[in-house]
């Protein structure tokens, strides 16, 4: 290392250190503007149902309330937030229409003088709800006579006309006909939420100039101002997005939920208003990290080494697709694990169902493939009878094997990595796994991967 | 039933303020004192982050009703940070990185602060259970517990320091 670096390997003082310790960073919500006014959603109580009628009367009666928006006053109301970068379809809803999808789905958004007379509106507010059969399995949400959750007429997202995104290489049936021991396993893993201690929120301000302040705890500041142009249909010059000091995000703060109606409220109202989630909307509302399933079948020769693999996955999108189409991308791409085989084939199906969307959180579909292969690969072991060491480092991929979506490995280091991890726990590595690298197969080694 | 009048000192400060009843401290604090420090993380007892003591105790500000500390002393990080510098356990949080995000460290810094002052040489088994009623979810904890115990030696250090 250069001993010029003044910044590698060197500890760098954090600028926002002060502020942290002292409680004078300033937060979304430790912000306040005369004359701002509260937001409070009123949500739908059950999974799924028809939306037959609102009656606000008693609502507007509370001292304190100012106005409701409802679906009818948003002008781009459905809307999806991957659009930015060619997703499609448009099939969330800023305020639900006709149908509610999922159990805490916001219905009409009231807007009042404090923050109790908002709650105490809320709940004056009549809903008249038809209920509708709902449905919480990817696998069951699959089936012919399943409810259908989006407005076109399945329940799975369609990756350029298919029902699932899909990986090939090689022949896996061919493959399987070959190998000694066929190892199935399936992987379920629940929904998790991000749970940041500072809950979803922002301040949306009218300027003098016409243009909107919009101060936001978002992870993801212009994918919030882009949605927001788009669903209220304004020049993204007209909005101002003032972010970066987030308390906590892990993914739970991508999505573009807040601002959009915070926004339309104070262009209605020509206040400041504010809309923060309570810690039980932060944890049954905002998006959780999706819950899989995985279903993983390996064909293995009795020296250890895959020469198949076929996964199928299901991921619960919830009511929503919000980042899941992404995720599932990522999954697809990565779910055969960092190793070397050479007949791969993968079918991974984002599914909508009646529960609470789910979207990012650390790794984007990525890490529940890691614990469903990891665990996968430990059962291989087991079966042909070495330990989890030898299971890997056999299967190990190197610089410059073929991975399943076609590319080369590069800057591969699982052999390294394992290597570091043997010697910092005392594990003792046979000798030919102590000399193998990344470094590319010689012609020898190549044998078909 | 009818707003009331509440007095008490926060820090060095008398405060007095007109609320309708069961509004909490933590409300009070933030909306009508402005004292921004003490963070709002659940309004349920759940989190920690809105952490004062009072009369040196360490409460849960968004439970407890302002009308139960009139004439009481309550002390949030304003009250602890020195008009320059900082104070030695927030020197401590910054030494030890003892935060990411930074929204639960008020909170954490007062738990420090009021274990500190009955136990000034605690052992890490008390300073993680001092910490039990707190959330963090970035640091995974142990750098705070590093930092309070870095914190009580700079304390005692402070206090030996004129024998020498």
């Amino acid at each position: 290392m250069s001993p010029n670096l003044t910044v590698v390997g060197q500890s760098v003082d954090r600028s926002d250190r002060i502020g942290h310790v002292t409680g004078r960073t300033q937060f979304t919500a430790d912000r306040t503007f005369p004359g701002m006014l509260h937001l409070r959603m009123v949500r739908s109580p059950v999974h799924h149902a028809r939306i037959n009628g609102i009656d606000m009367s008693a609502a507007e009666r509370v001292p304190g309330f100012v106005r409701a928006l409802t679906a009818a006053d948003v002008p781009h109301n459905r809307y999806t937030i991957l659009s930015l970068i060619g997703v499609e379809p448009e099939e969330e809803f800023v305020l639900a229409e006709e149908r509610v999808r999922f159990k805490g789905e916001a219905i009409v958004a009231i807007v009042a003088e404090t923050e109790a007379a908002a709650l105490e509106a809320v709940a004056r507010v009549r809903l008249d709800l038809e209920e509708l059969p709902a449905v919480f399995d990817v696998e069951e949400a699959l089936l012919p006579d399943a409810p259908i959750v989006t407005h076109w007429g399945n329940n799975t997202f369609m990756y350029e006309g298919h029902p699932c995104r899909r990986v090939r290489l090689g022949d896996v049936d061919a493959a399987f006909a070959q190998a000694d021991h066929i190892v199935e396993g399936v992987y379920n893993t629940s929904p998790i939420e991000q749970a940041p201690i500072e809950t979803t929120g922002c301040i949306a301000v009218p300027e003098a100039n016409g243009r909107y302040t919009v101060y936001t705890n978002t992870q993801a500041l212009y994918f919030s101002l882009d949605n927001t142009a788009i669903i209220l249909q304004l020049p993204g010059n007209r909005l101002h997005f003032l972010g970066g000091t987030v308390g906590g995000g892990f993914g739970g703060k991508v999505d573009v939920i807040v601002e959009p109606i915070a926004t339309l409220a104070a262009m209605k109202t020509n206040r400041p208003v504010r809309f923060v989630y309570s810690r039980s909307e932060e944890m049954q509302v905002s998006s959780t990290r999706s819950a899989w399933r995985i279903y993983v079948r390996d064909g293995v020769m009795n020296d250890g080494r895959i020469i198949a693999r076929k996964v199928t996955s299901y991921a619960d999108s919830g009511a929503y697709s919000r980042q899941t189409p992404y995720s599932l991308t990522k999954h697809a791409a990565n779910v055969a694990g960092p190793y070397a085989i050479p007949n791969v084939s993968i079918d991974a199906y984002c599914v909508y169902t009646n529960r609470q969307p789910s979207s990012a959180m650390r790794g984007f579909g990525v890490t529940m493939g890691s614990f469903a292969i990891e665990v996968q690969m430990d059962k291989i072991a087991e079966v042909v009878g070495v330990d989890p060491w030898t299971i890997r480092f056999l299967n190990a991929y190197r610089n410059g094997d073929t991975r399943p979506h076609r590319k080369l490995a590069e800057d591969a280091t699982l052999i390294e990595t394992m290597q570091a991890a043997a010697a910092l726990v005392g594990h003792d590595l046979p000798d030919a796994f102590r000399s193998m690298t990344s470094a590319p197969r010689g012609d020898s080694e190549t044998g078909g991967r | 039933m009818a707003s009331s009048i509440v007095a008490f000192e926060l820090g060095d400060r008398e405060v007095e303020v007109v609320v309708r009843p069961l509004t909490t401290l933590q409300s009070v604090l933030r909306n009508q004192v402005g004292a921004m420090a003490t963070k709002e993380g659940c309004r349920q007892g759940g989190c920690g982050s809105c952490t004062v003591l009072v009369d040196g105790e360490p409460m849960l500000s968004c439970l407890l009703p302002v009308e139960d500390v009139a004439g009481r002393r309550v002390t949030s990080v304003e009250s602890i940070t020195p008009p320059e510098g900082l104070h030695p356990i927030q020197e401590a949080f910054v030494e030890g990185n003892a935060f990411q995000c930074g929204y639960c460290t008020p909170g954490m810094v007062m738990v420090a602060k009021a274990l500190l002052d009955h136990e000034p040489d605690p052992t890490h088994e008390m300073i993680a259970e001092a910490l039990i009623g707190n959330v963090c979810r970035c640091t995974g904890y142990q750098p705070i517990i590093a930092a309070i115990g870095a914190a009580a030696g700079a304390l005692q250090g402070s206090k030996r320091a004129p024998e020498r």
